[in-house]
């Protein structure tokens, strides 16, 4: 039967045009097309990949800004704290410094307080010294113009002796 | 797009077959008047030719090559005048005359000359030649334009032609080519897969196609499925690495005297591989083609009866072959794919690394 039987002619074309077009297409066709898809999808896979690198990144840099954040917050509190106690030995030290200065100031005024209390009193002993003297001879004046009175001043300061 | 291909082949399939049978019919009956006779109608149709039909008495006369041991004979084959006259070459000094589409030498006095016959040799350009030439150019210029696409626009979207192609590029890569032969070695045998599958998924395409450039039943020519499978044949000896000639002339693993029974199975089992994919093609393509034209040639034969039963099922005929020519269309893949996927099944085996020996010994 002619359908099933294969004829030489046919083969021979055959074959020689299915060589040509496979080596053609292998090098003009399939390979650029097989190269270009291979390219876009890794290309497509790298994309995908750095994308996914860059959530990353974000979520790293993102982390990173929290820690920043907290530990910018904590500074604040170290500086806080710190300006508070440097705050307060401030305030001690001027609080101790005044009281030191006024204990000094009384000190000084009760000093000069008492050198002029002295000075009062010494002046008021000199004072009444003098006075008494006047006071004395204004009455040593009086009595011994008479003799008798002389006689018992001798007497009494004769007495004051010999109880010394 | 594919639908109004489809609408396109259905309708030109209808009107083109009917005028080229109602033609036939008459030439028929105004040469001799003999009965319609469907079988000689049909092989004719499905068979190659040395020139290719066009329409009504007008047909393209191919050349005919013949080379005899006296010389090259090259002439077109419209000097046979349909096969009445005869064609006397003066450079080789032979007579040849054409019966039943083939190119016989004869004597001087007009009978055949078998021992001179088998001694030409026949490369002329038939119908199917020329189908092939046809459909091959379409299919470089298709494909190397595509990849000038590619090549101009790396990294985008296909576009147009591209995006048809694209994913039948790589469902054959990643479902055919990766699932059979492996992520190892596919990618050496990528280009033969593609250029079968898309030769003949075209060819399929164009076998449908009543009028030219289609009208070549070239995926239905034995001839054609014996030289693609002859191709895996070659590529599958010459890419086979040890492990699977050691299969086939002595299964590891298996007492020799089992060897005995098994050694020639397994030998006739690697002709009968490609023998398969030959036949398999063939068959359904030749197939559909011959049921499509035998619900045509019913017309006819009602026709013959009685003119109205002839157009009573010239109706039901046509909406048969419309359904004919659906089922083509799907055939047309799916034989496209099969043969590429069994291609690519015995490309695997022939590169596949004996990893589990255990299993090997298994079976």
């Amino acid at each position: 039967m002619n359908l099933v039987k294969p004829e030489f002619g046919l083969i021979f074309w055959m074959s020689v045009t299915f060589l040509i077009v496979f080596f053609l297409m292998k090098k003009f066709a399939w390979g650029p097309i097989l190269k270009m898809i291979h390219e876009r999808e890794d290309s497509i896979e790298s994309a995908l990949n750095a994308a996914e690198k860059a959530k990353e990144e974000i979520l790293q840099l993102q982390n990173n800004n929290e820690k920043l954040l907290a530990e910018a917050r904590l500074e604040k509190d170290k500086m806080l704290k710190e300006a508070r106690e440097i705050k307060e030995t401030i305030i001690n030290d001027a609080k101790a410094a005044a009281q030191k200065e006024s204990q000094r100031i009384i000190a000084e005024a009760q000093n000069s307080i008492a050198n002029e209390k002295m000075a009062a009193i010494n002046e008021l002993k000199s004072q009444v010294a003098l006075m008494s003297v006047e006071i004395a001879e204004k009455i040593l004046r009086k009595d011994l113009s008479k003799d008798e009175s002389q006689k018992a001043l001798v007497d009494t300061l004769i007495k004051d002796i010999k109880l010394n | 797009m594919t639908l109004f291909l489809n609408l396109f082949l259905i309708v030109f399939l209808g009107m083109s077959q009917k005028v080229v049978f109602a033609h036939e019919e008459e030439s028929h009956q105004a040469q001799i008047e003999e009965k319609f006779n469907a079988g000689k109608l049909i092989l004719e149709h499905v068979g190659d030719a040395h020139d290719w039909h066009i329409a009504g008495h007008f047909s393209i006369p191919l050349p005919i090559i013949i080379y005899s041991q006296a010389g090259l004979d090259v002439f077109l084959s419209s000097k046979f005048e349909h096969g009445h006259a005869a064609y006397h070459s003066e450079k080789t000094n032979l007579t040849y005359k054409l019966i039943d589409n083939k190119v016989i030498a004869v004597n001087d006095d007009g009978s055949a000359n078998e021992e001179l016959t088998a001694s030409l040799y026949d490369i002329s350009i038939t119908k199917n030649v020329a189908a092939i030439f046809v459909t091959v150019i379409l299919l470089c210029w298709a494909f190397i334009s595509i990849a000038k696409k590619y090549t101009n626009n790396p990294g985008k979207a296909p576009k147009g032609l591209q995006s048809f192609v694209e994913p039948i590029i790589l469902f054959i890569r990643d479902d055919v080519a990766k699932a059979s032969i492996g992520e190892k070695h596919y990618k050496r045998f990528m280009p033969y897969l593609l250029t079968i599958f898309f030769f003949i998924l075209i060819n399929n395409l164009f076998g449908l196609i009543p009028i030219i450039p289609g009208g070549a039943n070239l995926t239905g020519s034995i001839s054609v499925t014996l030289t693609l499978a002859c191709f895996t044949l070659i590529l599958t000896t010459i890419s086979a690495n040890r492990h699977y000639w050691h299969h086939i002339f002595a299964m590891p693993g298996v007492p020799s005297w089992v060897l005995i029974i098994l050694t020639p199975i397994e030998i006739l089992g690697f002709f009968l591989r490609p023998f398969v994919l030959m036949v398999r093609l063939f068959a359904n393509i030749t197939a559909g083609h011959i049921i499509a034209l035998s619900f045509f040639c019913l017309i006819f034969i009602f026709g013959e009866m009685h003119p109205g039963a002839g157009f009573g099922f010239s109706l039901f005929s046509t909406a048969f072959t419309v359904f004919m020519m659906f089922l083509e269309l799907l055939v047309a893949f799916i034989q496209a794919y099969v043969f590429t996927l069994l291609s690519a099944v015995y490309l695997g085996a022939a590169v596949e690394e004996p990893h589990h020996h255990e299993e090997a010994h298994a079976h």
